[in-house]
This record gives C-alpha cells, structure tokens and sequence, in this order.
C-alpha cells in the first residue's frame, strides 16, 4: 500500500487488512504506556486547509504513539497567506525531509495531485465532497468490534441518516460497509441526496429505524439551511432526527453512530449519553488505532525480505 | 514438502517439551511468580503445551502471548504481517517471565520481544525456552531451555510445531 486517500484504492482486502492491523493498536492503545517504537525516525506531515480538531488530533496522537515524529501546517498560520500555491507549499514541506503527508482539502481530488508532486505517501484527511478514508475506516471497526463481526458485515443493515449530499464521510462510509457486504440504506430529504446513488434510498426515517443494526447519524451542515435545502432545523429534526420516540423504536442491539461535531437538538434529538447503543467515544478512540494502523501499513511495511524464521 | 527432512517425530517433540517443563520448574523452585509468554505465532503453541506439562507436573502458571511485530529492527525492509493480539493478562512487574519460541535464529525476534515485554513492566527476570535453537545468532542472546540444538545452514527453513520438526 502506497497511499490511503479512498477506499476504493485499497479495496475489500487493503480494508480488511488495515482493520485486522488496527486490532494490534487498539491492544497498544490499551496499555498502561501507550507508544511503541514502530515508526521511529519516521515524519509524518499533517497538512490541514480546512478547520478539524479531531482528525488533526487524532492523526498527531496515532503518529507519536507509534513514535514517529509530527509536524503541523495549519493554513492560517502559513505562507499561503502571502499566496504561495499548494504545490509550492507541498514541495517546501518535502524538501524538509517527510514520509507522509496527511492532507485534507476543500476541494475534491487533490490528494492524487499532491502524489504527483512528492516521494512521500498520501493519506486523504478529507477532500471536498468526495473522501473521508480514515473515517469510514474507524466507523467499520468501531461496527466490528461493538457487533463482534470480524468476519464481515454480510446482511447487516446500515441506516446512513442526513446530508448524503455534501458528506464525504457518506461516501466512503457507503463505499467501504457495502465493500464488507453490509445493507445500506439512505435517508434524507431529497434535496440532500447526490444525483446518483447506487444504494436503496428512503425520505422515510421511521419506515427503517426499527429494523436496522446500525444507525448513522450524519451532521446536519447549518449552512444548508441558508441554501434553503430544508425547510427548517426543526422540520428537519422532526422528519429526520434521532428523537426520544425514534430511539424507543430503535432494535436493542443496534448502535446510534456520528462523525461528530454533532449537532444537539438538530441530528441528535436525545442525550446521547443515555442511548446504550450510542458508541460515538468509541468511534473517537477508534480513530487512533485505525490511523495508526494506516500509519504503520504506509510507511512501516516493507515488501524485499522473505520471513527470517 | 518435497525436500522436507523429519528430524524429530511427534513422539520426540512431546518428550523434549516434558523435559523443559521440568527444567523450568527445577530452575525457578516452587514456581513462584513464573508465567510463560509465547512469542506470536510459532511460539503460542509451546508456551500452551509447556503450561499444561508444568500444570500437570507441579501447578498452574499464567500463560500470555506477545506480538513483538511493532519492536522490530527491520521494520520497512520487509512485508509485516502481525500474528493475533498480544495477550499478557497478569502483571508483569516482579514476574519471572519465560519467553517461549519455537525457533531461535538470529535472535532478532527475541531481541523485539525483550522490547515489547519492557512496555508492559519490569520483570524480576527473564528467560528463553525454545524447541529449536539453529545457530546463527546476529545479537548476544542465548536460550535457557532447549528442545533440540540443530544445525542448519542460513538458506535452510525449519518448522517446529506438536507434530514434529522439519527441515526444507
């Protein structure tokens, strides 16, 4: 594995193999001291255009627990200020000697030029609409270990709930849980659904809540309210919010997931805190152990030597 | 299997594991604090094996397992692939901790291995119990506990499981 900027480019096996890889962080992670020398000498690079508190976080924390070093480019404190270009700016951090860029970007696509322009290896923090690869990643470990289904997601029923439309969390979460043979239903309202979809959709949320393993709430962007693609946040937590009503019809088992940041009263109509199958921490401190794991498979693995015994 | 040559037979294997069991107990009397870690895959086998002839001969010892594939000293020369999940369910700090493996070659697992045990505690003391020891050591590690010394050259494979010990 070169580069991890979608799920597609690792496929089912890449997918399976990074989850069974996070299972041995998830075990580092556990300990009373948390870090291995895996990855030393090793510098890993985050390069964030957009705000994000959690996956910058989560990246740097998987990044020294596996002991290699980290830097931060944060945009609003760089030369792109001044005007310097995105290619520019990548082959400046080049030049300094990095193994990985971590990179999330507004716009769709540009972790594949990034590529184009360093030795290092890429993984996609996010680009535009399109990926958020590390997300779903944790999202079908956190699935895995909270249902015990190591060996797949076959006949799983997966409800992906809000704004399908301007969520690359969506799309790769859809890519990677129909890649491990899950059931995914979409509902939203129309207006945030993309054009083309190859998944069965809904605009009906209490038609399928009672019937699913897995509840994924999405964030309701409140800018969209502004591009009047909803009436309301409250015709919209109404139609399409996990309220105390809908969490009752919930089967017992399921799990109520979010990317998080989430928002309270919109999405999240009930304290998630007292949803026994909320596993939204969870999805948070798995997020390590999967980063970790894409870390490790990048730039610890190497392919020459045979097994020595 | 076509070139694989049997040096020992089943029969062989259990009596060797029967003898280390009794020279682990004979080294560390009463077994006070003494717990096995078999070293993820090839050691797991013989770190249980041992445990139930120590069980059987005397009493009861903990037995964990440990992945060292993150201490490597090679890491990103070769392909890794981690066996399953370290698991060390007792306290390491004071124990007298037996690491069992089912080759020693170069030493460079048991070398990784001694780094990973050091993350979860500090053991009294450590010892090294092997059914194979092949010769050909790159560091200066030597086993405790032996199976069988067998000679080999470098380019040879061994494999050493309950079922008997091979070379190819």
């Amino acid at each position: 594995m070169r580069h991890f900027r979608s799920i597609d480019e690792v496929g089912t096996d890449g997918v399976t193999r990074l989850l069974d890889l996070a299972d041995h962080m998830a075990e580092v992670n556990r300990r009373p001291n948390p870090k291995v020398p895996a990855l030393r000498g090793k510098t890993v690079c985050n390069v964030f255009f957009e705000d994000s508190t959690r996956t910058r976080l989560s990246f740097e924390t998987a990044a020294k627990r596996l002991s290699a070093d980290i830097m931060n480019f944060g945009v609003s404190s760089s030369s792109v200020n001044k005007g310097e270009s995105l290619r520019d700016t990548i082959e400046t951090i080049a030049a300094m000697g990095v193994d990985a860029f971590v990179i999330r970007h507004g716009s769709s696509g540009v972790p594949w030029q990034v590529e184009q322009w360093t030795d290092a290896a890429v993984v996609n923090a996010g680009d535009g609409w399109h990926a958020h690869p590390t997300q779903a990643l944790l999202d079908c470990y956190t699935i895995r270990t909270a249902l015990h289904r190591t060996g797949g997601f076959d006949g799983l029923k997966i409800a992906i709930v809000g704004d399908v439309k301007h969520s690359r969390v969506a799309r790769s979460d859809i890519r990677a849980f129909t890649l491990l043979g899950a059931d995914v239903t979409l509902v939203a309202p129309r207006t945030l659904l993309p054009p083309t979809v190859d998944v069965p959709v809904t605009t009906d949320l209490d038609d399928v809540i009672g019937d699913v393993d897995v509840l994924y709430l999405l964030r309701m962007q409140r800018e969209r309210m502004t591009e009047s693609l909803v009436p309301s946040l409250r015709e919209y937590t109404a139609r399409f919010g996990l309220t105390p009503a809908r969490a009752v019809a919930l089967p017992e088992h399921a799990l109520i997931m979010h990317p998080g940041p989430m928002n309270r009263g919109v999405e999240m109509a009930v304290d998630p805190g007292e949803l026994p199958g909320a596993v939204i921490t969870q999805q948070v401190t798995n997020g390590i152990a999967v980063r970790m794991a894409v870390l490790f498979e990048l730039l610890g693995s190497g392919t020459e030597l045979e097994d020595d015994e | 299997m076509t070139n694989s040559k049997q040096v020992l037979g089943p029969d062989d294997v259990r009596r060797a594991v029967t003898r280390m069991a009794h020279e682990i107990i004979e080294r560390n009397q009463g077994l006070d604090a003494v717990a096995l870690i078999g070293l993820q895959r090839g050691g797991v086998w013989l770190a249980e094996t041992l445990g139930s002839e120590i069980e059987r001969i005397e009493r009861a010892v903990p037995v964990g397992s440990i992945d060292a594939s993150l201490y490597r000293d090679d890491i990103g020369l070769r392909p890794v692939s981690p066996g399953s999940v370290s698991r060390i369910d007792f306290e390491i700090d004071g124990a007298i901790v037996v690491l069992v493996d089912d080759v020693l070659f170069t030493g460079r697992t048991v070398k990784a291995a001694l780094d990973a045990i050091t993350d979860y505690g500090r053991p009294s003391a450590v010892q090294l119990a092997v059914l194979v020891d092949r010769g050909h050591r790159e560091l200066p590690i030597r086993p405790d506990f032996v199976g069988k010394n067998l000679p080999t050259s470098t380019d040879e494979r061994v494999d050493a499981t309950a079922r008997g010990v091979d070379i190819s």
